[in-house]
């Protein structure tokens, strides 16, 4: 009974995962407090490691059902350009409503509008695979690479239209990074991970049946194209999310579903979840810690994530290359 | 055939005097007060003005249009894939690397070694390429640019890392952004380093179509294969590296124009280098005056437009080949 | 019971499957014969809605393949089509726990396990029930998608080209399993299969298409005849009688 044995390593591997993100969370929330900075100190940081959890999970979860989906081990949402779409969106509204409204529209307001139309665009999405009888998958990425670099010139477009002189102000106010975290969005962001999580969790053995191909798991009783539509707009919701928090961050998305796969060995979605979310709050603690204690913020978070991501993606090719 | 020659001959002559046109009203697009009948008249103030930012500009638009084109032209012969050019294969990215790695070691003050270096890496970077081309498994003819794109954004993503590390983000940042506002005179003329590597390519301009037809077929046509993709790969090596030394990198121009003109008069290589680098510079002198008018008396960054533009088009050309394939 | 009418597949402006009605009759194997692009496996994949059909009903059990929920009806139907690429790492054992997902919804209980045995020990895997699927032969591998379908458990099973890029070994092991799954549990087995001989030794009645139309259709030894072979791939095929077997002749 190999496929037991297989869940019991993976789950002793979930839970060390677990075990490790406990201690680097403790790691970056207790150094240096004392009763004077707690007020200070601890609300900072609580938000911080609330905005890595959702990330992880809304990076981590969307990649791996999105390379479900996909039927495909090196796309994620964001090489498919879906945050860039994301940023463009933003960016689009305040154009139209005009740059004095910015102010009001930065908060939920305006999150709530940039969701809808994710949503709507994973519709579009979704139209575009299905549309006539070739489903060439790479015909997509490509396609989608290049709306990406479509939609961030775009996005720079406007920005420059709407005040050359400010617009690295204004790059500044709208576009989060970790060290800038829009925390306006954090208590609507934890709402949006819970349901989707509620909404989502009856599909994951649905997912599993997918790993076999349209027809198979037609065959097997998954209402495909139903759950590929729910699934996408999963994906539109959750990459806004955590761009709408944190910004862009290209490789972490594959650096966490591809090592998780690894380190768990399986292919349940219901393991890798978990796995793709303790890998990413790891790293992006890990990370935190890094910047903000050893080089004191003289790299940014996602410059060091980025670079980590893609060596091993080089690896990951390297290696499909040999096989 | 007297007279599709006679056709096509009209036709470039046609895109030629275009050519010259839009090149003569760029002379008199800018801030400063400047009049074309002022270098006739012998205006000192004119003259001045054209001669350190009017003329460099223009010339080295011209220049960067028509090579960047003929690299993505010779690229897409080798490969013998319509999605390869400079930006879709990293070696942009490998260039940018190699000036990373010139400003860090060595200040970057000379020019030209600046250019060495980054020819160095960006030569390297192509062979990889290339390398990894050839031992993959299947070759869509979609994942190849795929490949190279994801490996282009590793490569600037450790660009990026490094050069935060040592603080020279700020340095690197003009060349991360192709930009024409800042060429006068004395800081462009590295450009013409590349043209005669046009030639080079235009000489050999049919030993490289046969290498794109595969190692087998050239060997059985007495064409030593790998010495002509070497060349060829040096020949893009050259002219993308004194690219990003002097004016940034600017994607896409590499891939869109040299579909258009293969759409327009086929594959053979002699005929189709010299109409290339026409609608290259072409192209990107309309991109640059667009940039120069739309927000005037500001400019905006060639590379943006050009982004904008040719992700627009590049998606065109995506989609009509997508119908030519699955028709066939 | 399976019951077409009228159904239709239009690419462009092609029909490839054209107002075509069929009853396919229960307890037996039935063969798709036919020419290249002829449209059995379009006809057959709008059966089992793995392809949307343009126009027409298919019933099953008398009940309309849009009324039936994707679920219920996998319990009922099962399909395996020719190609199956995995870009993930299986054993034999796990690919064949999926036939049980209509029942069981990825929680096995005791009676699927018993399901997923019998399927091995049918097909004859149970050495191999822990090699990974891509450590197997194309005949071992295509006796494991076998057996997932047959764990599934369905009354009726579609195979499209089975024994595509087989050796005779494993055609003829997987032919056999067949008959016995007929004979033994009564399902109705629908299957696209090129080899004539093939369709002549084990089919019970064969349905014969030709430019998206049904042509012929009767019990096996009406339609293994010259004549009737002739009309359906407009070729001379001779067919001799050879130890009470029809085989058919065609290397002219």
């Amino acid at each position: 009974m190999e496929y037991i044995l297989k869940d019991k390593k993976s789950k002793k591997v979930i839970i060390l995962l677990l075990l490790l993100d406990i201690m680097l969370i403790a790691a970056f929330l207790l150094p240096g407090l004392t009763p004077k900075n707690f007020h200070f100190f601890m609300p900072r940081r609580i938000t911080k490691i609330l905005a890595v959890i959702i990330v992880s999970y809304g990076i981590g979860y969307s990649s791996l059902i999105f390379q479900t989906v996909t039927n495909n081990h090196i796309l994620t949402p964001s090489v498919m350009g879906l945050d860039s779409l994301y940023l463009f969106i933003q960016t689009f509204i305040i154009f139209v409503a005009g740059s004095q409204t910015l102010s009001q529209m930065i908060g939920y307001k305006h999150f709530i509008i940039c969701v809808g139309l994710m949503i709507f665009a994973a519709c579009i999405l979704f139209l575009l695979l299905f549309r006539g009888s070739s489903k060439n998958v790479y015909f997509l990425i490509l396609t989608g690479m290049i709306m990406g670099s479509l939609f961030n010139g775009m996005a720079t477009f406007m920005q420059v239209l709407l005040d050359p002189n400010e617009f690295a102000v204004l790059q500044g106010r709208m576009f989060a990074s970790f060290n800038n975290i829009n925390s306006n969005l954090v208590g609507i962001s934890i709402l949006i991970i819970i349901l989707v999580c509620i909404i989502s969790v009856k599909d994951l053995p649905y997912l599993d049946v997918l790993l076999l191909g349209p027809e198979n798991a037609i065959s097997l009783g998954v209402d495909y194209k139903k759950l590929i539509l729910k699934t996408l707009i999963i994906c539109a919701v959750l990459v806004s999310v955590s761009t709408a928090l944190v910004g862009p961050i290209t490789f972490l998305g594959i650096l966490i579903v591809n090592l998780a796969r690894h380190m768990l060995g399986t292919y349940s979605h219901r393991s890798l979840s978990f796995g793709t979310t303790f890998l990413g709050i790891l790293f992006l603690t890990g990370g935190l810690l890094v910047t903000e204690r050893i080089f004191k913020f003289e790299t940014t978070m996602s410059v060091i994530i980025n670079f980590i991501g893609g060596i091993y993606f080089l690896y990951l090719m390297l290696k499909e290359r040999k096989r | 055939m007297n007279l599709k020659i006679s056709n096509l001959l009209h036709r470039k002559l046609f895109w030629l005097i275009i050519l010259i046109a839009a090149s003569v009203y760029s002379l008199t697009l800018g801030v400063k007060d400047f009049s074309l009948l002022g270098l006739f008249t012998r205006n000192g103030e004119d003259i001045k003005l054209a001669i350190i930012s009017r003329f460099p500009r223009l010339i080295s638009i011209l220049v960067t249009g028509a090579s960047l084109s003929i690299s993505g032209l010779i690229m897409q012969t080798i490969t013998d894939n319509k999605f390869v050019s400079p930006s879709t294969a990293g070696t942009m990215e490998w260039s940018r690397f190699g000036v990373m790695i010139a400003i860090m070691f060595f200040g970057g003050e000379a020019k030209l070694f600046k250019m060495l270096i980054a020819f160095i890496c960006s030569l390297f970077g192509t062979l990889i390429f290339m390398q990894i081309l050839q031992t993959m498994k299947f070759k869509n003819a979609m994942i190849v640019p795929l490949v190279g794109m994801m490996l282009g954004n590793v490569i600037s993503a450790i660009t990026s890392f490094i050069a935060y590390r040592f603080d020279i983000i700020q340095n690197m940042s003009s060349w991360l952004q192709g930009n024409f506002s800042l060429v006068i005179k004395g800081r462009y003329e590295l450009l013409y380093l590349g043209i005669p590597f046009l030639f080079i390519a235009y000489i050999y301009a049919n030993k490289l179509t046969i290498a794109g037809m595969g190692e087998s077929f050239s060997k059985s046509l007495g064409v030593n294969y790998k010495a002509i993709v070497l060349l060829g790969m040096v020949i893009v090596a050259v002219i993308t590296s004194t690219v990003v030394v002097t004016v940034g990198s600017i994607s896409f121009v590499g891939i869109i124009i040299p579909n258009i003109v293969s759409m327009m008069m086929g594959d053979n290589l002699r005929n189709s280098l010299p109409v290339t680098a026409l609608f290259g510079a072409l192209f990107l002198l309309i991109c640059d005056m667009i940039g120069r008018v739309i927000i005037f008396p500001y400019e905006i960054s060639i590379s943006l437009i050009v982004s904008i533009v040719g992700s627009i088009m590049f998606l065109a050309l995506l989609f009509r080949r997508k119908k030519k394939w699955s028709t066939s | 019971m399976i019951a077409v009418r009228n159904i239709t597949k239009i690419y462009g402006d092609k029909k490839v499957v054209d107002s075509v009605d069929l009853d396919i009759p229960k307890g037996k194997i039935i063969a798709f014969i036919g020419s290249n692009g002829a449209g059995k496996s379009t006809l057959i994949s709008m059966i089992c809605r793995t392809l949307k059909k343009d126009d027409g009903e298919v019933y099953i059990d008398d009940k309309e393949l849009k009324d039936w929920k994707s679920n219920e009806l996998s319990k009922r139907l099962s399909i395996l089509k020719q190609s199956n690429f995995l870009n993930i790492r299986l054993t034999v054992r796990e690919l064949v726990s999926f036939g049980r997902f209509p029942y069981s919804k990825g929680r096995l209980n005791d009676e699927d396990i018993r399901h997923i045995d019998k399927a091995l020990e049918y097909m004859g895997l149970k050495e191999l029930q822990n090699r990974y699927l891509d450590e197997l032969s194309g005949g071992q591998r295509q006796m494991a998608y076998i057996a997932m379908v047959i764990a599934q458990d369905t009354e009726y099973i579609f195979l499209d080209e089975p024994l595509n890029n087989l050796d005779m070994k494993h055609s003829v092991k997987i032919m056999k399993v067949l008959k016995r799954l007929v004979g033994e549990l009564g399902k109705t087995i629908m299957v696209v299969i090129h080899d004539i001989n093939f369709v002549s030794c084990y089919a019970d009645y064969v349905v014969a298409m030709k430019d998206g139309k049904i042509i012929k259709q009767g019990d096996t030894c009406q339609i293994i005849q010259s004549g009737v072979l002739y009309d359906i791939y407009g070729m001379n095929i001779d067919v001799q009688n050879y130890c009470g077997k029809n085989i058919c002749l065609y290397y002219s």
